[in-house]
């Protein structure tokens, strides 16, 4: 992109971006409660809140880099890049949360039909239908391939049977991408199919799962004879597997910003703030002092590491295990922080409902932090694929 | 800057790492410690480093050096740890070579910045006076007498203290801190936030080898690498000894932080180098030791505990860079990078050291394996200049508490 074409179109992004996003959505997500996931059910908070996600989706611009065939803006990198610069510039806010952006998006355009494309991607990109990911089951979490959920082809349908768990907002999700078994009689990766279908279908049910945190969006989610159409296959039958290891290596990536705050407070200043400094201006509890000092390194190192990660992949030397290796460090690091917030807060932060503690806040955010380490791949998974697919050790 | 080296720059590590295993590899270290070498290094190796252009990649080229920067002294230094080279690198080419480019009158910057560069001279950089390092807690001093200077003190832990041909030496100014009040009750040194703030009176000496007064003692180290002892007794010194002239005395403050900025992040590529290459060779005997009818590689404990080290050594590889960068981009703000570099690259250091002798079993514990000597250089590394402790507590003053 030549650099007068780039400043045109930066131009018209801002003007377009300063006449269509509403003042309220420049305003940054502070809450669980702000975030707009769209969908039949959605209940929006705003009619800014809408209005910013329907224009968005209009243009396309919840999915830039989509083709414009199937709902997206079709820019090309650089451009997309401007436009999210343009976003930050104004303080917009993303106008769209979704699994169907992040997740099952990235796969149809790799492994669905055209008709699979046309048919999902718009109304993802609208914001009108809102999925869920239906993969773990209670008897295969790590070990996610051993899934047992059935689907037995009865002329051209699907017939569903089983259960997932861990299925975010599947209570209110509109349909959902799911992890089947077509396939008993060979190994447990070769019979792994993956098929959507809509979670009003006769025979879906939900039921939410709660946290040691509190609330959750976590949902159990059962399947009792539920017939799907046999066109809502994606990709081979009995070829699931490679749909699911594509996506979890997305997932993967997504998790691993956890770690990276760039906008959290500074664990000292917060230290300082609640527990105050001594006579010589330190903080007054020497042994916290020290254990947040080498929070606040292991944190500046790995905001480096998170860099550096996208220098080496932008000069051609991509780690292959880089991802594992971000996400097993961002996940102990988020946890270690929440200690220490916690340790902060001393009995305040003990607090578990009330104004004063906002319900606990604090240590339903420290509680939640223990599952980084759990969920998108345990830290142990995480750690297998280092040693296999980095050191190269043996039997792996 | 993007974080990754430079192609320049990584053709300059290939060529310091094929240039070092061939010239120095850890036999090298074996055999200056086995025939207790009286240089405690090789006279001809670091002739071969001048050759190379090592020793002046630091000194700007206007007084023969190469004009690089601290990134590629990291490179070099990396190389060493590698290999355990004893050199005066750190020493010489690191610690003087900034020391007198930053703080250095014309005169004394013609007079040692070419032979630093050119290996006829070793300079070196003396400043602990305790057991723990610690810059405020410095006690030599140094008079003003009618024709110069009177330097009385002790210094220890001073790197290739006995065979350089000059010591940089930091003193108290006499009359300065009485004048700013800077000596608590009983010489406690000033522990708050405000310690970095106390009214700064330290300036840096050239004391040469033979100066009347001047003992040198050469201590053993754990790591059979050369470090001494100064005995300062009345050392009589010229007014252009100070460095820096007449001295400024912000001036001078300002170049005894970069210079010890530039060593800590020198040694922290170093000690980088160490616990790599301690690593490196973990793994291969994790791949080739067979007990209980398999590798021991396939013990998934063993695996994941690999796994975690690399995970922290790719981390503090980063923090390394990033420090080194920030020395070139500029070095007057680097201190929080440069303590966050020296104390991860202790903590990784040590665990890779660590983990390294006890996953080699028995034999890591013999002195016939390499692996005991990445670990005894590892603990003297981490000394130098600042534990991961004391990086750790600088960092947090930096940072307000």
């Amino acid at each position: 992109m030549t650099t007068t074409t780039s400043t045109d179109f930066a131009t018209g992004v801002r003007a377009w971006l300063q006449a269509n996003c509403p003042p309220e959505m420049r305003r940054p997500v502070t809450s669980e409660d702000d975030v707009c996931w769209g969908g039949r059910r959605f209940r929006f908070q705003s009619e800014a809140q809408r209005l910013w996600m329907q224009r968005m989706g209009e243009r396309g611009w919840t999915v830039p880099t989509w083709p414009k065939a199937y709902g997206g803006g079709g820019l090309s990198p650089e451009e997309a890049k401007i436009l999210r610069r343009e976003m930050a510039a104004l303080g917009c806010r993303s106008p769209l949360d979704s699994f169907g952006i992040w997740m099952l998006g990235p796969a149809l355009l790799k492994y669905g039909s055209e008709a699979q494309k046309l048919e999902h991607l718009p109304p993802i990109a609208r914001g009108e239908i809102r999925w869920c990911q239906g993969y773990s089951e209670p008897n295969a979490g790590s070990d996610l391939a051993s899934l047992a959920t059935r689907a037995e082809l009865d002329g051209d349908e699907f017939v569903v049977n089983g259960q997932k768990t861990w299925t975010s907002y599947a209570d209110q999700a509109d349909w959902i991408f799911c992890l089947v078994r077509t396939d008993s009689t060979r190994g447990k990766h070769t019979g792994i199919s993956f098929l959507l279908f809509d979670m009003t279908s006769p025979g879906v049910s939900t039921r939410p799962i709660t946290l040691i945190s509190g609330k959750s969006p976590f949902c159990e989610t059962f399947f009792d004879d539920v017939r799907v159409p046999r066109r809502n296959l994606v990709g081979e039958l009995d070829g699931g597997w490679e749909i699911a290891k594509y996506l979890l290596a997305h997932e993967r990536e997504m998790i691993s910003g956890i770690g990276d705050r760039g906008r959290a407070k500074p664990l000292g200043q917060v230290a300082l703030a609640q527990i105050g400094a001594g006579a010589d201006g330190r903080l007054a509890e020497p042994m916290l002092r020290a254990q947040i000092a080498r929070f606040e390194i292991d944190e500046a190192a790995f905001r480096a590491t998170i860099e550096r990660t996208t220098d080496l992949l932008r000069a051609g030397e991509a780690n292959p295990a880089a991802a594992s290796m971000l996400k097993y460090y961002g996940a102990e690091l988020n946890k270690r922080r929440w200690e220490l917030m916690m340790a902060c807060g001393g009995s305040d932060a003990l607090e578990w409902e009330g104004e004063r503690s906002r319900d606990g806040a604090i240590a339903r955010t420290w509680l939640r932090s223990k599952a980084n380490s759990i969920e998108g791949g345990t830290s142990e998974v995480q750690l297998n694929v280092v040693a296999k697919r980095i050191l190269g050790l043996p039997g792996a | 800057m993007a974080l990754i080296l430079t192609r320049e720059q990584r053709m300059l590590a290939d060529s310091v790492r094929e240039f070092l295993v061939e010239a120095s590899p850890v036999s090298a270290l074996r055999a200056l410690r086995d025939a207790r070498d009286p240089d405690g290094y090789s006279r001809g190796l670091w002739q071969r480093f001048a050759e190379m252009g090592y020793t002046g990649v630091l000194v700007p080229e206007a007084h023969g050096g190469l004009g690089l920067g601290h990134v590629e002294a990291g490179v070099v230094m990396e190389g060493i740890g590698r290999q355990l080279v004893a050199t005066p690198f750190l020493a010489s080419a690191v610690l003087g070579a900034t020391a007198l480019a930053r703080a250095g009158s014309a005169a004394q910057q013609a007079a040692w910045l070419p032979r630093i560069a050119s290996a006829q001279a070793i300079v070196t950089f003396a400043i602990d006076e305790r057991p723990k390092h610690d810059p405020d807690a410095i006690e030599t001093t140094a008079r003003r007498t009618a024709d110069g200077w009177r330097l009385d003190g002790e210094k220890r832990f001073v790197p290739d203290a006995h065979v350089a041909d000059a010591w940089i030496v930091v003193a108290r100014v006499a009359g300065d801190a009485e004048r700013a009040g800077v000596r608590a009750a009983g010489g406690a040194r000033p522990s708050g936030l405000a310690r970095d703030a106390a009214p700064r009176t330290r300036a840096l000496f050239l004391v040469p080898r033979d100066a009347p007064g001047a003992r040198v003692e050469r201590t053993t180290m754990v790591d059979a690498h050369n470090a001494g002892r100064l005995a300062l007794a009345d050392v009589s010194l010229p007014a252009d000894a100070r460095l820096g002239g007449a001295g400024d005395d912000a001036a001078g403050e300002a170049a005894l932080q970069v210079t010890l900025d530039a060593a800590r992040a020198a040694l922290a590529a170093e000690l980088l180098g160490v616990a790599s290459e301690a690593f490196d060779r973990t793994v291969r005997y994790l791949n080739e030791r067979r007990q209980f009818g398999k590798l021991i590689g396939e013990f998934q404990a063993l695996q994941h505990r690999a796994a975690h080290l690399h995970t922290e050594l790719e981390i503090t590889r980063a923090a390394v860079l990033r420090a080194l960068q920030s020395l070139d981009e500029d070095a007057s703000r680097a201190s929080p990078a440069v303590s966050v570099a020296k104390a991860r690259a202790c903590d990784s250091a040590s665990l890779a050291v660590q983990e390294a002798v006890q996953m080699h079993g028995g034999i890591g514990m013999t002195d016939a394996l390499d692996i005991g000597l990445y670990m005894k250089r590892a603990r003297v590394a981490a000394e130098l200049l600042g534990d991961a402790g004391f990086h750790a507590d600088r960092y947090a003053r930096s940072r307000g508490y």
